[in-house]
């Protein structure tokens, strides 16, 4: 009979329409700015930078090694070096910019950052009047508390406070170890992309083959062992490896 | 209605006016449309034929796509692909920035699919590199295709079902739909589009907690949601009468134009990827590949709900067979990644045909040459060939049955 499949499509048509009022979980629509729905864990943003403790200046994790500028696909970050008077390097940024206009959110700072320094921020209610400065955050506004990562991502962040803990550890009893024959080992290679490849030896100093990017001062505590070159090497992958 | 249109019958008459035609178009299409005179073979006057150029702004083109189309009448006699509006150069790039570093520039090619998209290319450097992923990853990997898969082929259907004058109800049931293989794929990787999740010799992060479980809900309530657009949609007299028939595309023209995925099976060819390459774990999942026999939109339609049947089959076996373990391989750097001297060409069977990426390598941080092999472009190039005969709103009809990313075409 002509007809009979349009009449079998009203029907799911009508179906559907009576359903979403009968059931409450067919009610799909958000009221968006009274009601909000639940971020997921692991949603992304845009980048923000961590600290520890309350400084915001003097916490950051950022040592400025400029590989996430280096990386960045969109070549969005833009990163100065802290200098005191003498021109001496200081361990952490005075600038750094993020154009959160250009970037595309991939978090491939993320990933490659070996001081777990820079993470995926959650916020999105980022409109702005002014679409070049008001979109260029810098270094004030991407700070944000290791708490707040907490917040956000909190699986994550323990994770990488279990790590970083871990990695102190290790520091520590390295230190401890080479400082009787003080003289004896050679500082080992700030630039973490070469010793990324190193650190499964730790105790062993690695002698650096590539000129590290910026002079280090020649003390054991100034080397922050960077992670493995996994991306989240948890203590369960280890194991299976 | 089915109309039995031999497309060679059609170009044989108008043979003749298309050299008129060519006469006529050296103004570089500057005009929205232009009439010209119609002639036939001898020469005689016959009325007039109109030359639209629909798009690209035109709302059945799928994004930025024009078509130029010469009008008999309501009949295309010719019509002229025109595409490039949204070319940004993503090969370019992909040889200016490092292997990693080109991944999520990969799930803007096609940005219903962004998975399939990372596979192909991780694959690609992956075959490059001799990068092994664990099996788990490899699991976690054929269960995102196979999602992507049901939510490229649902929406599809949704802005096919559009383009022919069902405004909304199909759309927005296929967009419910999507919804929630969207929040597993947000769970996931953290963004809704951009996943930017696999990584050359595995995967970025493993499964949240509790994600295999959601994902086997998911899987579980689609079949309803299949059953009831088969309800909807597949005895309906309009869509029946305006897809049978329709676009009819012979198989010897589809191979010879290397015509890939739904399209090449709607003509009854039997080659899809997951069968031929075997790549990833394919060959331990029993499904099979829904072949259609007309070839016309009809049968495109059929082939890719018959096909999210049986990725539905894939997925049940894989969320139940996915293991613990590593989710990528131990020799996987973030930084410095080099690969050696060399080259490799990865594909996958995409929603919308073969993805290949094709690199080559100089054992630096960046590809020396990087180049797509894109689906919906190539596709798109038998347009002409689908529509000549037919009038122009089945030609809406037939460029949406082909599934073009605009994104992907362009690149």
């Amino acid at each position: 009979m002509l007809g009979k499949g349009l009449l079998k499509g009203l029907r799911e048509t009508a179906r559907n329409f009576v359903g979403s009022y009968s059931d409450p979980e067919r009610l799909t629509t958000v009221q968006y700015p009274e009601e909000r729905l639940a971020l997921k864990e692991n949603t992304r943003n845009f980048p923000f930078l961590v600290f520890d403790g309350n400084d915001s200046t003097k916490g950051l994790r950022c040592v400025a090694c400029k590989i996430c500028e280096k990386e960045c696909p969109p070549q969005c970050i833009y990163i100065v070096l802290e200098r005191d008077e003498k021109g001496k390097p200081q361990k952490h940024p005075r600038v750094f910019d993020i154009d959160i206009s250009v970037c595309m959110s991939c978090q491939i700072c993320v990933e490659v950052c070996p001081f777990d320094a820079i993470k995926m921020d959650q916020v999105y209610e980022l409109s702005r009047s002014d679409r070049f400065d008001g979109l260029l955050m810098r270094k004030p506004d991407l700070a944000k508390s290791n708490d707040y990562y907490h917040t956000i991502h909190p699986t994550e962040a323990s994770e990488v406070d279990g790590r970083l803990a871990a990695e102190k550890a290790k520091a520590e009893a390295a230190k401890a170890k080479l400082a009787p024959p003080a003289a004896a080992p050679a500082p080992k290679s700030p630039d973490p992309a070469a010793t990324a490849a190193k650190a499964a030896a730790p105790n062993t100093p690695a002698p650096s083959t590539n000129a590290p990017p910026q002079p280090a001062p020649a003390t054991a505590t100034a080397v922050i062992p960077p992670p493995a070159a996994n991306i989240s090497p948890s203590p369960e992958r280890k194991a299976d490896l | 209605m089915p109309l039995a249109i031999d497309g060679r019958n059609y170009r044989t008459m108008i043979s003749g006016v298309d050299t008129q035609i060519g006469e006529v178009a050296g103004t570089g299409g500057a005009a929205a449309y232009r009439i010209s005179p119609k002639v036939t073979d001898d020469g005689a006057p016959q009325g007039d034929l109109l030359e639209v150029s629909m798009g690209p702004h035109h709302p059945s083109t799928h994004g930025v796509f024009r078509m130029d189309v010469v009008l008999d009448g309501e009949t295309v006699v010719k019509l002229k692909p025109v595409f490039g509006y949204l070319h940004r150069n993503h090969e370019k790039i992909g040889e200016n920035t490092s292997y990693l570093g080109n991944m999520p520039y990969t799930d803007r090619l096609d940005y219903f699919c962004s998975m399939t998209n990372n596979w192909a290319y991780a694959l690609t450097v992956e075959k490059l590199t001799g990068l092994q992923p664990p099996e788990r990853a490899e699991y976690i990997r054929v269960i995102v295709a196979e999602l992507t898969r049901l939510q490229n082929h649902t929406c599809l259907i949704g802005f096919l079902l559009q383009d022919m004058g069902a405004l909304g109800t199909p759309l927005m049931y296929a967009f419910r739909e999507r919804e929630h293989i969207i929040d597993l794929f947000e769970a996931l990787s953290g963004s809704r589009m951009m996943y930017n999740y696999m990584r050359f010799g595995g995967c970025r992060v493993d499964l949240p907690g509790g994600w295999v479980e959601e994902a086997k809900q998911v899987v579980a309530n689609f079949p309803y949601f299949l059953d009831e657009f088969e309800r909807l949609l597949n005895e309906n007299e309009i869509l029946i009468a305006r897809t049978q028939g329709v676009g009819a595309l012979k198989p010897e023209l589809a191979i010879n134009a290397s015509v890939t995925g739904p399209m090449l099976r709607a003509c009854g060819v039997n080659y899809d990827l997951r069968k031929v390459d075997k790549y990833g774990i394919y060959d331990r999942f029993d499904f099979r590949i829904p072949l259609g026999e007309h070839g016309d939109v009809y049968d495109r339609y059929m082939v890719r709900i018959l096909e999210m049947r049986e990725s539905l089959k894939i997925l049940d076996q894989a969320l139940r067979d996915i293991p613990e373990g590593p989710i990528i391989d131990v020799k996987y750097k973030v930084r410095n990644f080099k690969p050696k001297i060399g080259e490799s060409y990865g594909r996958v069977e995409g929603p919308k045909g073969e993805l290949g990426f094709y690199v080559i390598s100089d054992g630096s941080t960046n590809a020396y040459r990087y180049r797509v092999r894109p689906p919906s472009f190539i596709n798109l190039t038998i347009l002409e060939d689908m529509c000549i005969g037919h009038t122009i709103a089945d030609a809406v009809i037939i460029l949406g049955s082909v599934d073009i990313v605009l994104g992907e075409v362009d690149r």
